[in-house]
């Protein structure tokens, strides 16, 4: 993989619970083929959902950049959406602002954003009220066990 | 314990992916809320959920979960059931709630966390 980066971007829908954790079964799925170890890759695959879903749950659109780093791997998660008024606060583990019926659907646990903080080595976010939100998660791997893409 | 003698113990009816049932469960998760599920459940496992609209699939797939047992009566929706065949999760469903599948699975020796 040397010096070569790999990158992948995909379009996400807000409230498209139809086709909701497609993008990031494609992740893993590259990942998985890449030969990336498997504890990594469920790393990768939880954060990755979590951002996805959140994107669904709260945000009219988004997109996910995905980028085999040669030393890490990065996830962009941007949407037009409602943003984050406050982003500690949203940190909090339980706390969720999904509404009733998504939470009906087992979403809304309040576990997204902490998921993501567990899982990824680095997590930033920077949200404007009324316009969106971008969380990029930085992973960094043991090497893709084939070395090569 | 593979999954086909699990159906057979708990007579678990298959709604789908009647083809995956030869794989070795390797412990058991139970829990509605997604999330939870995605942070908590391990690889092999089967896990016991009232949910079932096609979201579950996808857990299923990225946890690489064993099967979903559906408690309660509950049935998967016709979409659930055509993602799950895609992507070769098999749902079963029971009339026992989740309280007592689990207590079943238990006594045929699948545990959560050891």
């Amino acid at each position: 993989m040397e010096k070569k980066e790999l990158m992948w971007d995909y379009e996400i829908e807000g409230k498209d619970f139809r086709n909701a954790g497609r993008v990031s079964s494609k992740v893993k799925d590259i990942l998985k083929e890449l030969g990336f170890d498997p504890d990594f890759v469920r790393r990768v695959a939880i954060a990755s959902y979590e951002a996805e879903m959140n994107v669904v749950c709260h945000a009219d659109k988004g997109t996910l950049h995905f980028a085999i780093l040669p030393q890490a791997l990065q996830i962009v998660v941007k949407d037009r959406g409602p943003g984050i008024p406050d982003i500690e606060l949203a940190m909090q583990e339980g706390y969720s602002t999904a509404p009733p019926e998504i939470r009906e659907m087992g979403f809304g646990a309040g576990m997204g954003l902490s998921n993501m903080k567990k899982n990824a080595d680095e997590l930033h976010i920077v949200s404007t009220v009324g316009q969106g939100t971008v969380v990029e998660m930085v992973m960094r791997s043991p090497r893709s066990r084939q070395g090569s893409a | 314990m593979k999954l086909s003698e699990i159906i057979k113990e708990l007579a678990l009816t298959i709604q789908s992916a009647a083809g995956r049932l030869d794989r070795e469960v390797t412990g058991g998760y139970a829990s509605d809320l997604l999330s939870d599920v995605m942070a908590h459940s391990k690889e092999g496992d089967i896990w016991v959920t009232i949910q079932g609209h096609p979201n579950v699939v996808a857990i299923a797939t990225l946890r690489d979960l064993a099967g979903i047992i559906l408690a309660n009566g509950r049935q998967p929706d016709a979409e659930t059931v055509q993602r799950a065949e895609e992507e070769g999760v098999p749902i079963l469903c029971t009339l026992l709630p989740t309280f007592d599948v689990v207590g079943r699975l238990h006594r045929l020796g699948i545990h959560g966390k050891d």
